[in-house]
């Protein structure tokens, strides 16, 4: 490759610093959980991920951080994903499709409005290791 | 680049390694694929993480969910219990010594959390294999700043502003001594790190070459610009294979970014950096040895002055900082010398790191600021003594290091309060003693190693460090006298005083400082020919509580079976007696009884 100049340099810098954002503990705008119970799973929690994963690299939305947790303990609402903006409560989504999840995506995690169709309660269980 | 939702951060130093890290990294590679989540989740190897008596470590992020002391057969369980359906394993986790629940983040953890990381900034959180995730963490931005911005004089003024002194052991201050080197005259100037880590229980420098390869890379290029050299070296002993091979990589990689080499940046500046294989001789640490070893000659000492700044490397100024020293300035570049100066204490700024080894609980490597008592770092960093047995020294330095006792727990780590206790901040490595280790052993093991490294170029060192040896072994052989006491004061502060280089400068300081705050140890030696922490066997006399040995042991037999020397008497079911004509002290009886009936005394 050709050798850098300063401003290559701060290209690149630019370019390669979303790879180590999570690694970072930075700050985060936004918190998708994807329930993956085998319940979740079974019912094509998979297909969810993958469209949410798409989602973030179509938006490059790295100040998302996408995680999975196990049985919410509503298996017959499976799948689901549970939305939570900085500050904000957070919200669960069931009886999702890929489509859905876009939607969701798009409308709530990167436009700040609820997806009120698909939304099931706001507030979360109490959860601790 | 595809974008994941979680970054496994394997441990690859050294210490990891050998527990098998990457076969583990394999082991997720493979679990991962299996569960389809390769486009979500990716394994990186990174540097030392510190915490080396925990690994195999793992940290997944963005969590910081720690796992510990994995095994291959761990994995299958942990990738679909956390990666696929999200529930961290709290079976793999730290659990904190007398608490039974785990603590999941790595942040949580105690180790961690008086940590403050400058020259081990990017650990465990960039591949070191990689220049762009160095990058990506402002690498190379400090470079630039200089190149665009600052004058060789003002990189000086910034070093010597910020107060950082060599991290290597003698502690002086970096930019005086590029500002000397700037000054000297001569065409061709050049700049070395120094890698040549020797001491026992020292690992510092090779776990920073290993977790951040680049960080040298830009400290010294920024140091040669400041100075006006052209050619650097990095001078690294061939036991390190695993720094080696990532500082030949980072060098490569640093060569096609145009980042060493001609015209650097294009503002230029020409400055290129090989590395130079040691052979592990323990006296190419010291400077005029490491450059006479360089130049293909014997690595022996020179008398100083001339000092390598003025006539160093084919008699060229030559400006020689230590790894970690190195390490710390692109960040004070970067991020300022008010904001360096801001950490540590008045005379010894920033941070320093350590190695803890020895009878410690949480062995391994920590970064600490300057002024943090040596207490702090054994009992709340690195959790107390193994087998929370009774502290009875730590020896500081190394080889040329002095023990200090537990009233000196209390003392700030800086260059001048350990100076001042005899003992000298060394590169960094802390050697922990319990109970169980005899001063008087631990003096003439390490004096042992200095005679054994010493180059054998100057009197003083080589026949005095002899000499005291010869007298050390036999105090712990139980014939010492009162007057070897003396004699061993008389001829330390006379190698001290006297040795070429600083090898044989310090070698005198284990036996000094033991002499000086363990004295009741050496008298009881020489007059009651007993070793108070029963380590020098040839002073201990075994016996067997035969009461003991039948009510508890039933008369177990284990000692007389395992006695090599047909010393012990009795049969199973019976009592057992040591006949101690023949009885050749070696201590197994003591070490096989399950029932604490032989006593040592």
């Amino acid at each position: 490759m050709p050798k850098l100049t300063l401003k290559d340099l701060q290209k690149k810098r630019e370019e390669v610093k979303k790879s180590v954002i999570l690694r970072e503990g930075g700050d985060y705008k936004a918190k998708v959980t994807v329930h993956m119970g085998t319940c979740g799973i079974a019912a094509g929690a998979r297909k969810i991920m993958d469209s949410l994963l798409a989602e973030v690299e179509k938006f490059d939305a790295r100040d998302v951080l996408v995680t999975t947790s196990g049985c919410a303990g509503l298996c017959s609402r499976e799948p689901m994903a549970t939305v939570e903006l900085v500050g904000k409560a957070p919200v669960k989504y069931v009886d999702l499709d890929a489509e859905k999840m876009k939607k969701i995506f798009e409308e709530h995690v990167q436009g700040g409005n609820i997806v009120t169709e698909y939304a099931l309660a706001y507030g979360s269980e109490k959860t601790s290791y | 680049m595809a974008s994941y939702r979680l970054n496994i951060m394997i441990c690859a130093g050294t210490g990891c390694v050998s527990n098998r890290a990457f076969q583990i990294r394999e082991a997720f590679d493979k679990e991962i694929r299996k569960n389809s989540l390769e486009k979500e989740v990716l394994t990186v190897m990174t540097g030392c993480n510190g915490f080396c008596a925990a690994g195999p470590i793992v940290i997944v992020q963005p969590e910081g969910i720690f796992y510990q002391k994995l095994t291959v057969k761990d994995i299958p369980f942990l990738v679909e219990e956390h990666f696929l359906k999200g529930r961290p394993v709290k079976k793999f986790m730290y659990t904190p010594p007398k608490e039974t629940e785990p603590i999941p983040k790595m942040n949580d953890i105690s180790f961690f959390q008086k940590q403050v990381l400058i020259a081990l900034r990017n650990k465990g959180i960039i591949d070191p294999e990689a220049i762009d995730d160095y990058i990506a963490r402002d690498g190379y931005a400090a470079l630039s700043k200089i190149l665009s911005k600052m004058k060789p004089q003002d990189v000086i003024a910034e070093i010597k502003k910020s107060g950082l002194r060599g991290r290597g052991g003698g502690g002086f201050p970096t930019g005086l001594k590029w500002e000397l080197a700037r000054k000297a005259e001569g065409e061709q100037k050049y700049v070395i790190c120094n890698a040549d880590e020797g001491d026992p229980g020292a690992f510092m420098d090779r776990s920073i070459v290993e977790a951040d390869p680049h960080t040298i890379l830009e400290g010294m290029t920024i140091g040669a610009y400041a100075i006006g050299a052209s050619k650097g070296f990095v001078y690294v002993r061939s036991e390190y294979p695993l720094a080696v091979e990532r500082m030949h990589n980072a060098i490569a990689q640093s060569k096609e970014y145009g980042l060493l080499g001609d015209n650097i940046l294009e503002s230029g500046f020409n400055f290129d950096v090989d590395v130079i294989q040691g052979a592990g001789v323990f006296v190419c640490g010291e400077e005029t040895s490491m450059i006479a070893s360089i130049e293909g000659k014997i690595g022996e000492p020179k008398p100083r002055p001339p000092y390598p700044v003025e006539k160093g490397l084919w008699g060229s100024p030559t400006n020689i900082n230590n790894v970690e020293t190195w390490a710390n300035v692109p960040a004070i570049i970067l991020r300022g010398s008010d904001w360096f100066s801001k950490i540590g204490t008045k005379t010894s700024k920033g941070t320093k790191v350590f190695s803890v080894a020895g009878k410690i609980k949480d062995a391994g490597l920590v970064e600490v600021p300057m002024g943090l008592t040596l207490g702090e770092i054994i009992y709340d960093v690195a959790g107390g003594i193994h087998s929370d047995k009774k502290f009875k020294a730590v020896l500081i330095g190394g080889p040329s290091g002095g023990c200090l006792p537990a009233d000196c727990l209390g003392l700030p780590v800086d260059y001048e309060s350990l100076t001042k206790a005899g003992a000298m901040m060394g590169s960094g490595g802390l050697v922990v003693a319990d109970e169980d280790n005899c001063m008087v052993e631990m003096a003439r093991y390490f004096l042992n190693f200095t005679k054994d490294e010493s180059c054998g170029k100057c009197t003083p060192c080589r026949e005095g460090n002899a000499a005291m040896l010869d007298i050390l072994t036999r105090i712990t052989q139980g014939e010492g006298t009162m007057e070897d006491l003396d004699l061993l004061e008389d001829l330390a502060h006379a190698i001290k005083d006297t040795a070429l280089c600083g090898l044989g400068n310090t070698a005198p300081n284990p036996v000094l400082t033991t002499l000086r705050y363990f004295r009741d140890e050496y008298i009881a030696h020489i007059k009651d020919k007993k070793c108070p922490a029963h380590e020098c066997r040839q002073l201990n006399t075994y016996t067997i509580d035969e009461e003991r040995c039948v009510s508890e042991g039933h008369g177990c037999d284990v000692c007389r079976r395992n006695c090599a020397y047909d010393a012990i008497m009795g049969e199973k079911g019976k009592a057992h007696r040591i006949n101690q004509d023949k009885c050749a002290k070696c201590g197994v009886c003591y070490e096989v009884c399950k029932f604490a009936a032989v006593k040592v005394d």
